[in-house]
């Protein structure tokens, strides 16, 4: 799409914006609202999850978007209300979501670590994504660390062995995360592979309850015997600055380094404060990415409709 | 005082001192050596637990599954078990291939306020007709009714005992006394205590917790363990004895193991250096002192200054990259000044 397009879209389609719905109202639920709010391409038309106490949803309800206690339920009950899903509940409702969702014909993105769609990471592969119907979000530490491990590879295709260790603030992580620990290393490390085509990865969450909150933290490790540290430090910056797009918190905090044999780099992001204050950069880049997504399919999904009238 | 039972981690914890350097000989010959001694269970693995061999906090010179193996054709009458900390080892590539070898106990931890993370670990133990204890680390950093909480979220899971772990050996023996007393006044389960030597009150402060209701001690051989080491077994059954508390144990076979195999695998006497003493002071995970002398060294600072810093910034375990970090700052900060 050209840039007079996207100008002409943004005038002409301020009412005729593409509906989404959010699973989830825990904080990625909450913060994903927010961005989509602010979004020129999406708009909110409902906000549903399971917990009746939910602080997510009383700030749904006095921002004035329609929400529902009945979790999926409501969208199969009522199916024109959305073109796009976001779930963002954990990795086990997911995968009882995701036929439901298939069969309803919705363009699902899904932030949670199941692992059941098509592994996405905006900056690498959003136009193979955008082409199916389930796109999976890997986690935040794969958000933030594969881009970085994808160039190191392309610097150093010999690395064996690549790891990325995440730390994040423990009032970032709700329950959904909390209950998915497992899922979250298993889906970060098989992206990692995936995605940089490096043999072997591990990732590492740790959270830290410190207050004040600590800020998202993410290190990755790669073996190399002779690194070439500035093209490393070349592509790396690059990289960062590409994601940046998206996510405008994100920044490289030191490093490449060269430590015990291991090239190191360390990642920052800081949040914009939506939901959660900005230390809470772990929420920011998952639900930045999936907002790209979700704008890229409305995109495309508006121009078709204004060519056709 | 009830009878204690001993909790075994010269094979995890000692791995700390040995940068995780231990091989399957070296377990094995610990485990002939210690078998039928009666101490309750021999924890076995990476220093971090189980999958936790990395660049982050240390890779292992033998994987987890080996010394497990090694372990498992020795132990005949005392108990194998392994130690996993959710974030870093898995269901999937660490504890079911771990149960598959046949590991008795499981202790599943996680930082002393981060209980839920630990579900699905212990849930998974249960399942298997493992017995499961829940640890909570570094325990100086929360309050003991938040600890009474997280204590009862691991035995809603499944939990059978809660240990506690003063993971930087940072307790007065007041907090001790607190702590446990608390706990054990409000739980049903058995409650252990897990100490550092840092500030000088590892065996100490072991006692004062068995004189709170604490039913476990979790210590080791020599003290073989992390910074300025743990409750040395040896020496608290000596002083039970003279205490009047037969634990059931064989002294002169644990004396022994000590001699005869961990003086071996130890490349220096445990003492408390005042890296040690400081990383005590400040709070921090005496896991930390290895990486933390290193980078003093390589970025030309004093390891203190890292250990203080590191406290101030209120680190748990496992976030050794913030080591480099801290020391580039502080080199940074040298050179500016």
């Amino acid at each position: 799409m050209t840039g007079i397009s996207i100008i002409s879209l943004k005038v002409s389609m301020a009412a005729s914006k593409v509906k989404v719905a959010i699973i989830g109202t825990g904080n990625i639920g909450s913060d994903l609202l927010s961005k989509v709010e602010r979004s020129p391409f999406l708009r909110c038309s409902l906000f549903t999850g399971r917990n009746q106490d939910s602080q997510g949803i009383r700030r749904a309800k006095q921002l004035d978007i329609t929400v529902s206690y009945d979790s999926i339920a409501a969208i199969e009950n009522n199916p024109d209300c959305c073109d796009i899903v976001f779930d963002a509940t954990n990795a086990e409702s997911h995968k009882e979501h995701a036929p439901i969702l298939k069969k309803l014909g919705k363009f699902v993105i899904d932030l949670t670590p199941s692992r059941v769609g098509t592994l996405c990471v905006p900056l690498i592969n959003i136009d193979e994504a955008v082409q199916t119907d389930n796109i999976n979000l890997v986690t935040c530490g794969g958000q933030s660390l594969i881009p970085i491990a994808k160039a190191i590879m392309e610097v150093h295709p010999e690395t064996q062995y690549i790891e990325a260790v995440g730390s994040i603030a423990s009032r970032s992580a709700g329950p959904g995360t909390r209950a998915n620990i497992e899922e979250y290393i298993n889906t970060t490390a098989r992206a990692l592979e995936v995605f940089s085509g490096v043999p072997k990865a591990k990732a590492i969450l740790i959270l830290n309850p410190a207050e004040p909150p600590i800020l998202m933290h993410n290190t990755i490790y790669a073996s190399i015997t002779n690194p070439k540290l500035a093209e490393l430090k070349d592509k790396i910056f690059s990289v960062a600055k590409a994601i940046q797009a998206y996510v405008p918190g994100y920044r490289i905090a030191a490093g490449p380094i060269v430590e015990k044999g291991n090239v190191m780099v360390i990642v920052e992001v800081v949040g914009q404060g939506d939901y959660l204050p900005t230390y809470a950069g772990n929420l920011d880049i998952i639900t930045c990415a999936a907002v790209r997504v979700a704008e890229e399919y409305a995109q495309k999904k508006l121009n078709v409709s204004l060519q056709t009238v | 005082m009830n009878k204690p039972l001993i909790f075994d981690s010269t094979l995890r914890d000692g791995q700390h001192a040995i940068a995780h350097q231990l091989s399957a000989e070296q377990a094995r010959e610990y485990c002939r050596a210690i078998d039928g001694s009666g101490v309750y269970t021999v924890i076995v693995g990476h220093g971090n637990g189980l999958g936790a061999s990395s660049i982050q906090v240390g890779l292992s010179a033998t994987p987890d599954i080996e010394l497990i193996t090694a372990a498992r054709t020795e132990l005949k009458k005392t108990k194998l078990g392994v130690f996993i900390l959710p974030g870093f080892g898995t269901i999937k590539n660490d504890l079911a291939p771990a149960l598959a070898a046949g590991v008795d106990l499981v202790c599943v931890a996680s930082h002393c306020t981060e209980a839920n993370v630990t579900k699905q670990y212990i849930e998974y133990a249960v399942k298997k007709n493992k017995e499961v204890f829940g640890i909570l680390m570094m325990y100086h950093l929360t309050t003991k009714e938040r600890l009474l909480e997280e204590a009862q979220k691991m035995v809603t899971y499944g939990a059978q005992g809660i240990i506690i772990m003063d993971s930087a050996g940072s307790s007065t023996p007041q907090l001790v006394k607190d702590t446990i007393t608390h706990l054990t006044a409000h739980l049903n389960v058995p409650i252990g205590f897990h100490a550092h030597n840092n500030l000088g009150m590892a065996i100490g402060n072991t006692m004062i917790a068995l004189e709170a209701g604490a039913t476990i001690a979790d210590g080791t051989l020599r003290g073989f363990g992390a910074g300025a080491g743990n409750c040395q077994l040896e020496t608290l059954v000596a002083l039970l004895q003279k205490t009047g508390v037969d634990v059931g144990v064989n002294l002169y076979q644990l004396m022994d193991a000590s001699d005869q195999v961990v003086a071996k695998i130890m490349k220096k006497p445990q003492e408390i250096d005042s890296v040690s003493i400081t990383s005590g002071l400040a709070g921090v995970f005496s896991g930390f002192a290895l990486p933390v002398k290193r980078a003093a060294a390589e970025f030309g600072i004093d390891p203190r200054d890292i250990f203080i810093e590191l406290g101030r910034r209120r680190v748990v375990g496992g976030q050794e990259d913030m080591v480099i970090e801290v020391a580039m700052e502080l080199a940074k900060k040298k050179i500016t000044n």
